[in-house]
């Protein structure tokens, strides 16, 4: 701490561009929002995926129309594109809450200017995650059995069943999830209130900033709750998972049955966030000129993220292969060694290998995660690679059950592709309008950073003098 | 209807976090009880320095959570146990272990309802109307600048003597603010 910090020469990642100010930030993102003139970009990309949810419509009424026979599942696969995709999204959701929530208790600044859209893409992953069991049910318009209501059959939920503890943790996390994205906005929309030019600007934030004027008192009861939130959020994020793979691991599926499903679904959903988190930043903060506010440190950490999680996922993976020989169970090494690795379904393994395990190890180079495009395709590698993990759980442990009379393969049909893609519309559409419509970035959080490194940087020199109080912002 | 007074307050205006702390704990100091501070971000010491110091949001919150708890164990005990018993291969009624994913669940949903709810109600919000916003320079409040506001309801107000007391603590501007 004596003079100059000798480990590191290197270029300084900061987790804001030196030279902002309290001004400077807030006009620059709510910018973004204010401004009359909309990106033809942005309108061709509403245009697509507008166009995707209407396959995705189609798809729904005609499963309505039908029943869940048009999709490719069929016993013994009862379980297809739908838990699958189910799983896959809420995976992607937990990103967001972990950036939002559990980065704020671990004070780790470069957060700041990624938890709002992290946290807008776990609302529109839930969203899409929650569509999926829904129309599985086959009878949408009965899916309020999965609560409990006063019914005159006296009928109740079965409290010992993972599916049911599923619909509460999800529904929670959708709740919850909501509740801190809303919270977090209320000092913005009050921003966006006093910067909007029009009267319907002034009056839709307004009304939705609920008369928020920054009062000393305000922000201390605000803040606490804050806090209070993100250690609710992180737990409940942990269980969210956990019941997840509840769904299979409480079964006693070969291949399912397992108790290393847990740990490994949760590392397993952060991997997929973050690569999603990743997947959406790198063209926006190039699309919004945001490269001040989203810099090469949050690339480079969520990269570190995804590389640490994804090991953690290649643990589970080898464990559950480990568990198959060392068990000595026999149905259980058919399932990985009879079948997954070497059945009909093994290139899904073996592509599943090579995309979560075997291509992130890329990203120990420095030079990979500091080249964009190629951090962008290995983004794009693991949220397909989570994909076909789920796909490979669900499929390779149920279509060849004990005997083989009652072997089956599944095919997913053109519907369960159309849902699928179409539920990838909705995101994107939903995320479309986010961005138009409300600030991407936090901006009072911003501005807090603005004022941290203002004090941070005593006239005497660049944070390297004694009067130095916080953390220098430098990484490594 | 304690209709006094024609102003609600006087409003000084700062451009710096540490100006308007020191402001506010002078003011403090000088014996003036209702004010409060406005800030574009949480500036760390500004609520103790206008003379707040804790908030019951904690035990809002966790009232809340136990609430949760309760309500969620209690349901699933009450429908399993005493109003509709299914024995299904004769595994106890009262099989706790298998309740609790979902009294966690209820427990978080409740607590963090609190947690909003609570802050939101504690806070006075929504409010459709507030006089400080008739300050035609406190639209910066959510941008760049800090703003003091002794409120006339404070015992110590007098217009011009507090006007007297905010312009020797070098604001940028004092303005009187209409009720």
């Amino acid at each position: 701490m004596s003079s100059e910090t000798p480990d590191k020469p290197a270029p300084v990642l900061t987790v804001l561009r030196p030279g902002h100010t309290y001004a400077s930030v807030t006009d620059q993102i709510s910018a973004a929002v204010l401004t009359t003139h909309t990106p033809r970009w942005w309108l061709a990309a509403v245009g697509i995926s507008l166009s995707i949810v209407m396959i995705f419509t189609t798809a729904v009424a005609w499963l309505l129309i039908k029943g869940v026979g048009i999709w490719g599942i069929n016993v013994p696969v009862a379980w297809g594109f739908a838990i699958v995709n189910f799983v896959w999204w809420i995976g992607i959701g937990h990103a967001g809450t972990l950036i939002s929530a559990i980065l704020l208790l671990l004070r780790q600044d470069w957060r700041t200017s990624i938890n709002r859209f992290a946290e807008a893409m776990t609302l529109f992953a839930v969203a899409c995650a929650g569509v999926f069991p829904l129309l599985h049910l086959g009878r949408i318009w009965k899916f309020y059995y999965l609560m409990p209501y006063p019914n005159r059959m006296s009928l109740w939920p079965q409290w010992r069943s993972p599916l049911v503890w599923d619909v509460f943790a999800v529904s929670t996390y959708a709740t919850v999830s909501f509740l801190f994205w809303y919270v977090g906005l209320i000092p913005d929309l009050a921003t966006l209130r006093d910067r909007a030019k029009n009267w319907w600007g002034k009056h839709i934030y307004g009304l939705l900033a609920m008369g928020w004027r920054g009062s000393a008192r305000h922000w201390s009861r605000y803040t606490m709750a804050y806090l209070l939130l993100a250690g609710l959020a992180t737990p409940l994020v942990v269980s969210v998972h956990t019941i997840v793979s509840f769904d299979f691991a409480v079964s006693q599926v070969p291949g399912w049955h397992s108790t290393i499903f847990p740990p490994y679904f949760v590392a397993g959903a952060i991997f997929s966030g973050f690569a999603m988190v990743i997947t959406l930043a790198i063209p926006l903060r190039s699309l919004y000129g945001l490269q001040d506010f989203i810099t090469m440190r949050h690339l480079d950490n969520m990269a570190k993220v995804m590389l640490a999680t994804g090991l953690i996922v290649a643990y589970g993976y080898m464990t559950e292969i480990f568990i198959a020989w060392y068990s000595d169970n026999k149905y259980e090494s058919y399932v990985i060694f009879g079948n997954r690795m070497t059945g009909p379904y093994a290139p899904t393994f073996w592509a599943l290998m090579l995309c979560n395990i075997a291509i992130p190890q890329l990203l120990w180079l420095k030079k990979v995660r500091h080249n964009i495009p190629v951090l962008f395709a290995i983004a794009i590698v693991v949220n397909i690679g989570m994909w076909l993990e789920r796909f490979v759980i669900v499929i390779t442990s149920l279509h060849r059950d004990y005997l083989p009379s009652s072997w089956g393969m599944y095919y997913p049909t053109i519907w369960d592709w159309a849902t699928y893609i179409g539920t990838m519309g909705l995101f994107t559409f939903l995320l479309l309008l986010f961005i138009r419509s409300l600030p991407m970035i936090s901006i009072f959080e911003m501005r807090e950073l603005v004022h941290e490194q203002a004090g941070e940087h005593p006239k005497e020199g660049h944070g390297h003098g004694p009067a130095q109080t916080h953390p220098t912002p430098t990484v490594e | 209807m304690k209709r006094k007074v024609e102003t609600y307050g006087l409003m000084a205006e700062f451009d710096s976090a540490d100006a308007v702390v020191v402001a506010a704990q002078r003011a403090n100091d000088a014996g003036y009880t209702c004010m409060d501070a406005y800030s574009p971000f949480p500036v760390h010491g500004l609520a103790e320095a206008i003379g707040f110091h804790k908030t019951h949001l904690p035990l809002i919150v966790l009232g809340g959570g136990i609430f949760g708890m309760i309500a969620g164990f209690g349901m699933m005990v009450y429908s399993a146990v005493f109003h509709y018993p299914l024995n299904i291969g004769g595994r106890p009624f009262y099989s706790w272990p298998a309740f609790i994913p979902i009294t966690f669940e209820t427990t978080v949903l409740c607590a963090a309802g609190a947690a909003v709810f609570g802050m939101l109600a504690l806070n006075g919000l929504p409010q459709p109307y507030h006089p400080v916003f008739n300050v035609p320079r406190f639209e910066l409040a959510s941008r760049t600048h800090f703003f003091l506001c002794i409120e006339a309801t404070d015992p110590k107000f007098d217009p011009e003597a507090t006007k007297a007391f905010l312009q020797q603590l070098t604001p940028l501007e004092v303005s009187v603010v209409a009720a």
